[in-house]
């Protein structure tokens, strides 16, 4: 059984890496794609990639763990990124973080035990005239306030992922 | 009420006398038709834009002449106001893109010193049409550069324009195109890259202007592909902006569609294609090498330079790499011509700059001035003040590479060499306005935590040195800083600017320095008397009950995390500074202002 669920991976994997051409230069679409689809890159998965690839895996490894919007430890099905910039933090980030860190009973960097939510400090994302500002997976959401973000953290607990203004 | 107005000014200098009787011979015309109580007449400022005598203007219909003479006003009353037929004669077409802008936005205070060159298609069209970007002399100047100019032609009109790297350096963009155009690729490949990867805390011009206009960037790169005879380009964009990426899309698809991009563009044998890359999340790849590597699929380090991008470059051919801004504004050089664009500006700086003006102003938001207004000008007038009627202490300019300005630099004019001259830099665009609840160690502490975490760890100066210049600052704002942490920290930040490989470490030091240059006196407080005059270190701060405002409510003491507040009910209640974390709960609580922070 686990054979063959190793089987169906190193296919899917194969697949992706033949989408965008096997070529050396596009490790990083790749990788961006995986993790996408299966939410972190495990050690499999990067060995995977670097086998269609033909290049050695701490190489790839390499690459996977210089940018943090790749992720080589699971994380919740939504990743909220909070922006610690100085703007957000003027107009009172950290109101917001203490909201979430209380509303999920994690701390920053930590995942929730049902693996709903991850939460996480993020740069700038250029919200800064509408600060404080976190993206939630895709969706970004500005001028927040502790009920605000009570709201939003509901609304996907309860499996909507759509915006709320 | 009346329906119309006839607005009626003369250039400066110009005969006051003869305004007069124009003004009066219309009055008596209007008279004549029975026209008084519907048009009214009235005079306005003496105009500086136009050297053409008097000048007239009929509201609301924004009709504007020149060289206005009493048959002219014959003319307009007889033929216009009476007969709805639009008078040709003497009509005058100021430039396009200012009379666009001012015709929609002209009557806000925010916009009115504003000059907006590179904007000049955002909030106006809809960012998802290529209808209404062709309607806006949309691709104009991509045809009119394919039927009338050679590749040198078009660098000679940049070369003219003074068009000056928009992404913080300031490197003029004909050179970097001239250096493309000459540089021999041995497949004959070349690449331009639009760099969309703006990482700079308190910066957004890039994703406003993408969101808003995405077109105008795949213009003005095919520009530049015609000039360094590339036929590849990509744009390297943050994964941080989805909104920007979906529209980039779907512009990239339409210009193709519609011929604007892909083989034989209009017709030519011109072909130029462009594709997006994805960042993940990392500031270092905004510097151009480490872009570079990224878009190649590697870690994105940064590699010395010589040799530069422009000779080799992605995938070792000639790659030239333009900012957002930059591009956005190549359209308006060509279509406008190169002198057009340099009469806005300054001597060394011409065109337009766009801020994200963000922080404690009234206003916030997106602006673009000529080069030259000052910054008093951009916080006051267009900012609309410091909000909450707070005193002003700083502006920090330049992102993470810049530094905060103080007041006595509030007339510097905005220009490349003027920031420099004051410390700072032109940056990519970021303008963070700080009142005087702000910590100068703080944010000199925020800056260097964001760099000391974006270095990417290839060069050993900014890898350890930006660390431990961090540990000093960190001490500091918890009340152990030692007499010489200054002197160590000006050491290592001049070593760190002298010996890092690339932009990043270069510059990283300097909000510290500069921070050490103007607010000197409160890094010395914080060190010797353990002071935090803004309230911001919660490690220095003290927080006292005062005795003539407690009432023995309790609040405090039971929202106390750690019980260190005690006093029976209705008396008064003392706060154990031994044991007191300063979390600033009971500071939050206390509905009576009985508590303070000294």
């Amino acid at each position: 059984m686990f054979r063959y669920q190793e089987e169906i991976l190193a296919n899917e994997i194969k697949s992706i890496v033949e989408k965008y051409g096997n070529k050396r230069e596009n490790l990083l679409r790749i990788l961006q794609e995986l993790n996408d689809k299966y939410n972190y890159l495990s050690e499999q998965v990067l060995q995977n990639v670097a086998s269609c690839l033909k290049i050695s895996p701490s190489e790839v490894y390499g690459v996977a763990t210089f940018y943090s919007f790749l992720n080589t430890k699971p994380k919740g099905k939504y990743v909220i990124r909070v922006c610690k910039t100085i703007v957000c933090d003027l107009n009172g980030k950290d109101k917001i973080i203490n909201t979430i860190e209380n509303e999920l009973g994690i701390k920053v960097g930590e995942t929730t035990k049902d693996g709903l939510f991850t939460l996480e400090y993020t740069n700038c994302m250029g919200m800064c005239n509408q600060g404080p500002a976190m993206l939630i997976n895709n969706d970004i959401y500005y001028n927040l306030d502790p009920e605000k973000v009570v709201e939003i953290i509901e609304k996907y607990a309860r499996g909507g992922d759509s915006n709320v203004d | 009420m009346e329906e119309k107005y006839i607005l009626l000014s003369k250039n400066f200098g110009y005969q006051q006398s003869k305004l007069n009787e124009i003004v009066e011979y219309t009055k008596k015309k209007l008279a004549e038709k029975n026209l008084t109580g519907k048009v009214a007449v009235k005079l306005r400022l003496d105009n500086y834009y136009i050297n053409e005598q008097i000048l007239l203007s009929i509201l609301p219909d924004k009709l504007h002449y020149t060289k206005v003479d009493f048959k002219l006003i014959d003319e307009i009353i007889d033929d216009y106001l009476i007969n709805g037929k639009i008078v040709e004669r003497n009509r005058f077409q100021c430039d396009e893109l200012l009379n666009r802008f001012f015709e929609n936005f002209g009557d806000y205070n925010y916009f009115n010193k504003q000059l907006r060159l590179t904007l000049r298609n955002c909030g106006i069209i809809d960012p998802e049409s290529i209808d209404d970007y062709i309607l806006a002399d949309g691709f104009k100047a991509l045809a009119k550069m394919l039927t009338k100019m050679k590749p040198l032609d078009v660098i000679e009109e940049m070369r003219k324009s003074g068009l000056r790297g928009r992404g913080g350096g300031g490197y003029p963009t004909y050179i970097k195109w001239t250096n493309g155009h000459r540089a021999k690729s041995e497949t004959g490949q070349k690449y331009i890259i639009c760099n969309a990867d703006e990482g700079d805390p308190g910066a957004f011009m890039d994703r406003s202007t993408i969101e808003g206009d995405p077109f105008s960037i795949i213009e003005g790169m095919a520009i530049a592909g015609y000039a360094v005879g590339a036929d590849k380009g990509y744009v390297y964009i943050r994964a941080e902006y989805p909104l920007a990426i979906k529209r980039l899309e779907n512009a990239i698809k339409l210009a193709k569609e519609n011929n604007f991009l892909g083989k034989n563009i209009l017709g030519t044998n011109f072909n130029f294609e462009i594709d997006l890359r994805l960042g993940a999340g990392a500031f270092v790849c905004g510097e151009e090498t480490a872009l570079i590597a990224s878009i190649e699929g590697r870690r994105g380090t940064p590699r010395p330079r010589p040799p530069y991008p422009s000779i080799k470059g992605l995938f070792g051919c000639p790659t030239v790499i333009n900012n957002v801004e930059t591009l956005a504004n190549v359209p308006v050089i060509i279509l406008d011509g190169g002198d057009f664009f340099a009469r806005i500006g300054t001597e060394q700086s011409k065109g337009t700059k766009v801020f994200a003006l963000a922080g404690k102003v009234n206003n916030t938001g997106l602006i673009e001035i000529p080069m030259g207004t000052t910054i008093r000008e951009i916080i006051y007038n267009i900012g609309g003040g410091i909000a909450n009627n707070r005193k002003f202490k700083a502006v920090q300019t330049g992102g993470p590479s810049g530094g905060c300005i103080p007041e006595d630099f509030l007339d510097t004019p905005i220009d490349y060499d003027s920031l420099i001259h004051a410390g700072s830099m032109m940056g990519s665009g970021g303008m963070i306005v700080m009142d005087d609840n702000t910590c100068m160690v703080d944010v000199s502490k925020f800056f260097l935590d964001f760099t000391q975490n974006e270095s990417c760890g290839k060069c050993t100066p900014c890898r350890e040195g930006t660390k431990r210049m961090l540990e000093i600052l960190q001490r500091i704002t918890e009340g152990k800083g030692e007499l010489d942490d200054i002197e160590k920290l000006e050491r290592l930040g001049e070593t760190i600017k002298l010996s890092s490989l690339c932009g990043l470490g270069q510059s990283a030091p300097n909000p510290i320095l500069t921070a050490l240059r103007y607010f000197r006196e409160e890094f010395e407080e914080h060190i010797k008397d353990k002071k935090c005059r803004a309230h911001i270190c919660k490690k220095l701060i003290e927080y006292f009950i005062l005795e003539d405002k407690c009432i023995g409510c309790g609040a405090c003491k039971r929202k106390c995390p750690v019980n260190c507040i005690s006093g029976e009910p209705k008396k008064l209640h003392t706060i154990d500074q031994s044991k007191c974390i300063k979390c600033g709960a009971c500071f939050e609580t206390c509905k009576f202002n009985a508590i303070i922070q000294r």
